[in-house]
């Protein structure tokens, strides 16, 4: 049986990177989760972009970081921040879609 | 100061808070005094507020909490003979930011009767240089930022760069106790002193990067208290300063990953910092050590630019319903309300925008929201209208508003006033809108070029 990312991670979170991009941060519970989804690839740029209905060019990077056991995505935002039609001037808001990732 | 042959082993810096005006506990720092730091500094700014700060030259946090937080710096730096140094003054940076921030250290000065010389650095980059070097096609834009052109360079306001370490070392070469800096890169604030002092850049660029948000990498982390670094030759460590909190190396870690795309290169003014064979150990008392930190110089030096746009005036007004008819058929009455306002306007000859912030459905998250079915009871929906003047903004506002309030959508049976406003008056001016327009890369031929003013205080006044 397939289990939620939740079972894996104890962060998971999104933010600012510069006013172009949004980057995601996901910290495993422990090396023996972050060694998983590494070595699975669990995490795809085609996965990310069907999360949030958006082109898989629009997925910058997926960063495997060792030594705070965290993978790293990062997308092109929407549109610039704070431009018209923003709603997440700092972009912190939105990680949810990645609470539904399974493995 | 002390020269650049000075045989320290070790260089302690205190950093107060991850932005001047968001506080920190006396105690700390009177803890990180007591650990006789060589420098005392704060970052004060940053582009996440969004672009209205840098346009408009006025500072997200709040003037009496940037004095309260530097009258503590202040006084215990120049007191003590110890350096201080802060980094994007303002906020943004730019001249109004580091002036506003100027009037502040002035008036502590006077009050605390303090004798000291402080360095001005603007960040401020001219039109004319900008298009100089766009014209010679060296204005690289950053990922996802569309190429500058000379239309949208006319229309930017406030444009700054990111200063690397080298005019703030000239200034305090030049002997000043206190250095306020325009748009810095920020952990030029902390890591020019003992790059001057022959530190090795990768290490102090490293150890500044995690102090310029202070107690941000502790745990629990905060951003309203202060956190200590001591460089060494090969390492350098990071501690608390509050009983509360400790560094610990995931801590440290998850921290380098905050905000940055990539969290083994970050590229800097003149160089990156290469983090592949970084290492992180615990230390005893709660504290972190670091090793393997190599900052790389790039080919040409570049530098960041930041610009704004202004592109209107914003008028909101903020309402709810629960009426579940209307909430099943909310897109096609939103959509039916912009048409209708914008056949009004029209007539009237009155330009504007309309964008509805639904919540309760896709207000957090717009264009990225995967969830498509809404099961809720009650939605609230803000009325954002954008218009070329503040007039124009009431206009939007104040049509759309009312469109909404009597609209009548197939099934309504609800005919008294589809909306719940909590307000009155309903309609709130906001006042200027920006937008990002220039987020380019630019090379810089002197990297200490930076205008530099210095200001001699005795007892608290500039002699004539």
């Amino acid at each position: 049986m397939k289990r939620n990312i939740l079972t894996a991670a104890r962060v998971i979170r999104s933010k600012n990177s510069g006013p172009y991009e949004l980057t995601l941060d996901i910290l495993f519970k422990d090396r023996e989760h972050f060694e998983l989804f590494r070595r699975r690839n669990v995490v795809t740029k085609r996965r990310v972009a069907a999360l949030y209905g958006r082109p898989v060019a629009d997925i910058l990077k997926i960063v495997y970081f060792e030594p705070s056991n965290a993978l790293k995505i990062t997308m092109r935002r929407p549109i610039p921040s704070g431009a018209a039609g923003e709603t997440d001037i700092y972009g912190a808001q939105q990680h949810a879609p990645l609470l539904r990732l399974t493995y | 100061m002390a020269a650049k042959t000075s045989k320290k082993k070790e260089f302690r810096v205190l950093s107060t808070t991850a932005i001047l005006g968001y506080g920190f506990p006396e105690s700390s720092f009177r803890a990180g005094l007591a650990k006789k730091p060589d420098l005392i500094g704060a970052d004060a700014g940053s582009t996440d507020p969004g672009p209205y700060y840098l346009g408009a030259g006025k500072s997200f946090t709040d003037r009496s909490a940037v004095k309260r937080d530097l009258r503590f710096m202040l006084t215990a730096g120049v007191r003590r003979g110890i350096p201080v140094v802060i980094g994007t003054a303002g906020g943004s940076g730019a001249r109004p930011h580091v002036d506003w921030c100027e009037a502040i250290i002035r008036e502590i000065a006077a009050e605390e009767k303090l004798s000291f010389k402080m360095g001005v650095i603007y960040a401020d980059v001219p039109k004319a240089r900008v298009r100089k070097h766009l014209r010679k096609g060296e204005i690289v834009p950053l990922t996802y930022v569309p190429p500058l052109t000379e239309a949208v360079l006319d229309e930017s306001v406030n444009i700054v760069c990111q200063m690397g370490v080298e005019p703030i070392q000239k200034a305090l070469a030049a002997g000043c106790q206190v250095v306020l800096a325009g748009r810095s890169y920020d952990p030029a604030v902390f890591a020019s002193l003992p790059i001057m002092l022959g530190f090795d850049p990768g290490l102090a660029i490293h150890m500044g990067k995690i102090l310029e948000c202070a107690a941000i990498a502790a745990t629990p982390g905060s951003g309203a208290d202060c956190a200590f670094g001591t460089l060494t030759g090969d390492s350098f460590v990071l501690e608390a300063l509050n009983p509360a909190r400790r560094f610990t190396k995931l801590s440290t870690a998850a921290h380098t990953l905050y905000e940055k795309t990539d969290p083994y290169h970050l590229p800097g003014p003149g160089g990156e910092l290469d983090l592949t064979g970084c290492s992180f150990t615990e230390l005893p008392g709660g504290r972190v050590e670091v090793r393997g930190s190599r900052h790389v110089e790039t080919e040409r030096y570049w530098v960041k630019l930041e610009g704004v746009r202004r592109v209107g005036y914003r008028t909101i007004a903020v309402a709810g319903t629960r009426d579940p008819i209307m909430i099943r058929e909310i897109d096609g009455i939103l959509a039916g309300v912009e048409a209708q306002v914008h056949d009004l306007l029209k007539a009237e000859r009155v330009e504007g925008r309309i964008f509805f912030h639904v919540y309760g459905k896709n207000g957090v998250m717009g264009a990225l929201e995967p969830e498509k079915r809404v099961h809720t009871h009650e939605l609230g929906i803000v009325i954002e209208a954008v218009g070329p003047t503040q007039a124009a903004a009431d206009s939007v506002c104040s049509l759309t508003r009312s469109t909404l309030l009597h609209y009548g959508y197939p099934g309504r049976i609800s005919t008294a006033g589809n909306l719940a406003l909590p307000f009155s008056p309903s309609d709130a001016k906001m006042g200027e809108v920006f937008e990002f327009s220039v987020y380019h890369l630019m090379p810089l031929a002197r990297p200490d070029g930076f205008p530099l003013r210095v200001v001699t205080f005795r007892g608290g006044k500039e002699p004539k």
